[in-house]
């Protein structure tokens, strides 16, 4: 039997265990990542694509920290759009098409040459815990590794059942076993956990598509890559092709619908309102009579095909029939038939903000067990855990992501103020402060903190301090000198002759200036290089709704740094209503921010709880 | 940190309201009212006047200097004539200076809390003091949201959210399948919310509520006597304006004008455990209405009631008076004890009326004129074309919380329900 040491052992090595393992070593701590099987190290089980709306700004934030998605996925990407191009660029999203097979090899290459680092392969069924802290993980073959602290990152892997039609068998990916022991060891635990269910699309054969008849989808022609440090994709690039299901596709799949496993009750979690199957579609929305279909490459040399908007968990041979009733497909062949997989996972309120679990010390949990979907979110979340497991085993101070600095903040006080109800996924509309958020300024919000905490490697901290000074430098120049309404005027910027006077910076966030009218202004403006430039214009752009937003961010900073001790207990403060008391202790909120984010919690009631919090303060102290 | 003011009258008769202001623009704000200001921790008589200039009324003014004071921020006290209108009058006045906004339920003494000055003692008796404050707020939420302009608010919140959805799902669906141009739906939602809170805060839906006057209602076990009380009331002492049998709900209104305050008695199910189902419904009825009430008359007869329980100000009663005589005993038959209770009802609410009335009607103000605003920059944005659907959004979304406090919290969740309900998602 081995017994080893690590200061951070991470178990699973899908894109949170992949992360959270990265992360933790680049700070500097021993760290191992133990995962079923080598070859499936950042697997995409699902769609081959990285970033989107939202998912795109975590990207980019789990970049500014230095980790790897944003790159893995640029150096694996086969096609680049920026999503909403034609809106503000608070809202945009960079995507990308990956080569799923490209990505496996960067991520394994990234593992490798990362220093602290060391991959194992085997099964985790058992953890030591003594005294209510995390001691060691003990694996199905006898061996013991001690850790200070661990992270479980075990997906869909916790007593995964796989339905395709009425056929059930247990399985946490297609063709991968499920971790029935740990799911039984953590049962133990008394932790508090749901069901919930994803569903995937069958895979094509691409020899076997009328790609002839099909509208294509091409990436953009300037590519705008998801890592602050990539310049240009490096692979070929390829198109996607778009196709449509029709009335006989409605037809086959309605009178099927017994034969579906979520519609033959087979099934009792819950899935996402986002991602419905195409059985939910023709359901649900009846009238309408087509629905789009995405046709993306897995891969270059890949014959799969991923058709994006028919996940199913019909049988086999109706999944046959109703694919082969749509355009382009009459003579498609299914490669995989698509299926539903259902899931443990545990209620992410059992979570404090730096993903430890309140009542195990040492044991973070990250990534698709808490509840969430998607390859960003899960990352977004081993980034957070990697952090702070590495911090603890150093007994530095925690590092806590709040929704004023950034989509991982807003991810993490969602999941672990209000749980879900079904798989999380992120959006930019849950951003109340999306204008400051931005995917382009992800790396002006965090890599400074990420180079405090000691994540960012050489290569990036050099980058960024360039890019930074270059900024500071263009804002000065355009700072530095005043107009008179009259002189803008002259200058082609239209303003109101109110005397006010203005500098070249104010009058960036007009949205109709244009570069050109500012040069006028300010000669020396046109030293500015053209990134600088861009950057700038979009920094200046949202200024007046950020300044507007000030004082409510200034209020939920305050009322984050106003904690609640673990001790309080909600149920005996008197003058709460017998509701509010029980959310609140339901939720066991960790700061006043927290609990104001309770459905029911009014500001007396906020006011009430701080008021408890300074008697317990007093009686602790006296 | 803001400047927040509110009426905080003490409990009891008075003829004096007091108005607070707190925060790092108290003393000016109160200067732009009153000119001078008296030296900290003193006192001094000075007309107060509007915008305009006009004298709204002759007031003592108290100035306390942080951290000198209650919250520990600068703090101005007005003792002004307890008249609503002049309350009201002063309230506006300062609602109107950029950086005030009036007082969440609790602020202050949030405030002192913050800024450590209470001490434990105080602490310890602290759920009293805001216990008081969040019943008001309760009580305030019920009132606006029954009735007629009840239906209307959340007709407006319907709207509010399809709206700011619309312009969401065409933010973070870009590449589903959703309609491209939602344009046209969310000008003609915005705009009919623009109309109506224009009406609203022209004022005559809330002065139709003040018409309306307090809701007083008569609760207790069956056959206590409640009906034959109500009878008494409206007979002897009342005017009758209109008298409303619910066709299916079990409550009885009758308006009547009492000392001068306008009133509406109700009288509701008698309250007690039930199998019937059709009782059971109008006892739940009785018991929703009661809560919803500004003061309930409780008439015992000695049974133990645990359905529902008086509060600080309620009024306890023995009814039938005539069988059971007694100190507290009322009886609608005889008249006895009858005077008495209009005179208790009467004095509670007469303390009320200032207080209560004026500050809803300024929070409300406040929160429409500051909801009209965002909803007119999001118009503006949405018809230029500009591309920027997400400052539309951020305009919505602005709105929407000013105006939480007329229609309830709209959350990211009653959007994302609403795009889930209307459009097929799911690439």
């Amino acid at each position: 039997m081995k017994h080893s040491s690590f200061d951070v052992v991470v178990i699973g090595a899908g894109h949170a265990g992949l992360e959270a393992a990265l992360a933790a070593a680049r700070m500097g701590v021993q760290t191992a990542l133990i995962t079923l099987r080598a070859t499936d190290l950042g697997a995409m089980s699902c769609n081959p694509a990285v970033g989107g709306l939202g998912k795109g700004h975590l990207v980019r934030e789990i970049d500014a920290l230095d980790g790897a998605m944003g790159r893995l996925a640029d150096a694996a990407g086969i096609q680049f759009r920026l999503l909403n191009r034609s809106k503000g660029p608070a809202v945009q999203g960079p995507r990308a098409q990956v080569d799923r097979k490209l990505y496996k090899i960067e991520a394994l290459k990234e593992v490798r040459s990362t220093r602290n680092l060391t991959l194992i392969e085997g099964e985790v069924t058992d953890f030591r815990i003594s005294s209510g802290t995390v001691r060691a993980v003990i694996l199905a073959d006898g061996n013991e590794f001690a850790a200070k602290s661990v992270i479980l990152t075990a997906g869909t892997f916790l007593r995964g059942v796989i339905h395709i039609g009425h056929e059930q068998s247990q399985g946490g990916r297609i063709g991968a076993r499920p971790s029935i022991r740990l799911a039984e060891r953590l049962e133990s635990l008394g932790l508090r956990t749901g069901r919930l269910k994803t569903g995937t699309p069958p895979r094509l054969d691409r020899e076997t598509i009328d790609w002839e008849l099909l509208e294509w989808q091409p990436g953009d022609d300037r590519p705008e890559m998801l890592s602050f440090l990539s310049r240009a994709p490096v692979v070929e690039q390829v198109a996607c092709a778009i196709t449509h299901t029709n009335a006989q596709t409605h037809d086959i799949i309605r009178e099927n619908l017994d034969a579906s496993a979520m519609y033959g009750g087979a099934i009792s979690g819950v899935g996402p309102r986002y991602c419905p199957s195409i059985e939910d579609k023709v359901t649900r929305f009846a009238d309408k009579s087509s629905h789009q279909i995405f046709l993306e490459p897995e891969g270059l040399d890949s014959r799969q095909i991923y058709p994006n908007g028919i996940s199913t968990s019909l049988p086999a041979n109706i999944q046959e029939g109703y694919v082969r009733s749509i355009r382009g497909l009459r003579n498609a062949r299914i490669l995989q038939p698509g299926y539903a997989i259902e899931y443990d996972y545990f209620d992410p309120r059992g979570l404090s903000a730096t993903l430890e679990l309140k009542e195990i010390k040492g044991l973070f949990f990250a990534g698709q067990i808490n509840g969430t979907t998607g390859y960003e979110e899960a990352a977004a979340q081993g980034l957070v855990a990697g952090l702070n497991a590495a911090l603890a085993a150093k007994d530095g101070e925690a590092v806590v992501f709040s929704r004023t600095d950034s989509y991982i903040g807003v991810m993490i006080d969602d999941l672990v103020t209000r749980g879900v109800s079904e798989p999380y996924r992120m959006f930019t509309s849950r951003a109340e402060f999306r204008l400051s958020l931005r995917a382009d300024n992800a790396d002006q919000r965090l890599t400074p903190l990420g180079i405090r905490l000691g994540c960012v490697g050489e290569a990036r901290k050099a980058a960024y301090s360039e890019k930074a000074e270059a900024l500071a430098r263009g804002r000065r120049q355009l700072e530095s000198e005043q107009f008179t309404p009259r002189a803008l005027n002259a200058a082609g910027i239209k303003v109101r002759e109110d005397g006010k006077k203005r500098s070249a910076w104010d009058v960036l966030a007009f949205p109709d200036t244009s570069f050109d009218a500012v040069e006028h202004l300010v000669p020396a403006a046109s030293e500015i290089p053209e990134k600088t430039r861009d950057q700038l214009r979009r920094d200046a752009l949202y200024v007046n709704y950020i300044k507007r937003q000030a004082s409510d961010i200034e209020a939920l900073k305050r009322d984050q740094g106003l904690e609640i001790p673990q001790e309080l207990d909600f149920l005996r403060l008197s003058g709460l209503t017998n509701e509010v008391a029980s959310k609140l202790a339901e939720a066991a909120p960790s700061t006043i921010a927290q609990a104001a984010r309770i459905e029911g919690v009014t500001p007396a009631a906020l006011t009430l709880i701080l008021g408890h919090i300074r008697r317990f303060k007093g009686k602790k102290a006296g | 940190m803001s400047t927040i003011f509110a009426l905080a009258t003490p409990r009891g008769r008075s003829g004096v309201a007091v108005i607070r202001i707190s925060g790092g623009a108290a003393f000016a704000a109160a200067r732009s009212l009153c000119g001078k200001l008296p030296a900290s921790h003193s006192v001094a008589l000075r007309d107060l006047r509007g915008a305009d200039g006009q004298v709204l009324d002759r007031a003592l003014v108290l100035a306390f200097a942080g951290p000198r004071s209650f919250t520990g921020e600068d703090i101005v006290e007005f003792q002004l004539h307890g008249s609503v209108a002049i309350v009201d009058a002063v309230l506006s006045a300062l609602a109107a200076i950029p950086g005030l906004r009036p007082a969440e339920p609790g602020e202050f003494t949030r405030r002192a809390l913050e800024n450590d000055r209470l001490d434990l003692a105080q602490v310890e008796g602290l759920a009293d003091l805001i216990d008081s404050e969040t019943e008001a707020q309760r009580q305030q939420a019920m009132r606006v949201f029954s009735g007629k302009l009840g239906e209307k608010v959340a007709e407006w919140r319907t709207r509010s959210i399809r709206a700011a959805a619309l312009l969401e799902a065409m933010i973070d669906f870009a590449d589903e399948d959703v309609p491209e141009d939602v344009t046209d739906e969310v000008l003609e939602l915005i705009d009919g919310l623009i109309s109506e809170l224009e009406a609203e805060i022209a004022g005559s839906e809330i002065a139709e509520r003040v018409r309306d006057g307090f809701e007083v209602a008569i609760v207790g076990p069956p056959n206590v006597g409640k009906s034959t009380l109500l009878n008494r009331l409206a007979q002897r002492e009342a005017a009758i304006t209109s008298e409303v049998a619910g066709t299916t709900r079990d409550v009885i209104e009758v308006r009547m004008d009492l000392n001068g305050l306008p009133v509406t008695l109700l009288d509701t199910a008698g309250l007690r455990e039930t199998s019937d189902q059709v009782e059971s419904i109008g006892v739940a009825r009785a018991i929703q209405r009661a809560k919803a009430a500004d003061l309930r008359v409780f008439l015992e007869d000695g049974t133990r009631m645990h359905v529902l329980q008086p509060g600080a100000d309620d009024i306890v009663l023995t009814g039938k008076g005539d069988i059971h005589p007694g100190k507290n005993a009322i009886s609608g038959l005889t008249g006895q004890g009858v005077s008495e209770l209009i005179e208790r009802i009467a004095g509670i609410l007469g303390n009320r009326a200032a207080r209560v009335q004026t500050a809803v009607r300024a929070r409300h103000r406040h929160a429409i004129s500051k909801a009209l605003t965002a909803l007119d920059r999001a118009r503006d944005v949405i018809k230029s074309d500009s591309g920027m659907a997400e400052i539309g959004a951020e305009e919505l979304r602005i709105a929407n919380h000013a105006l939480s406090a007329l229609i309830g919290r709209v959350d990211v969740e009653d959007l994302l329900d609403e795009i889930f309900s209307s459009f097929c998602m799911g690439k």
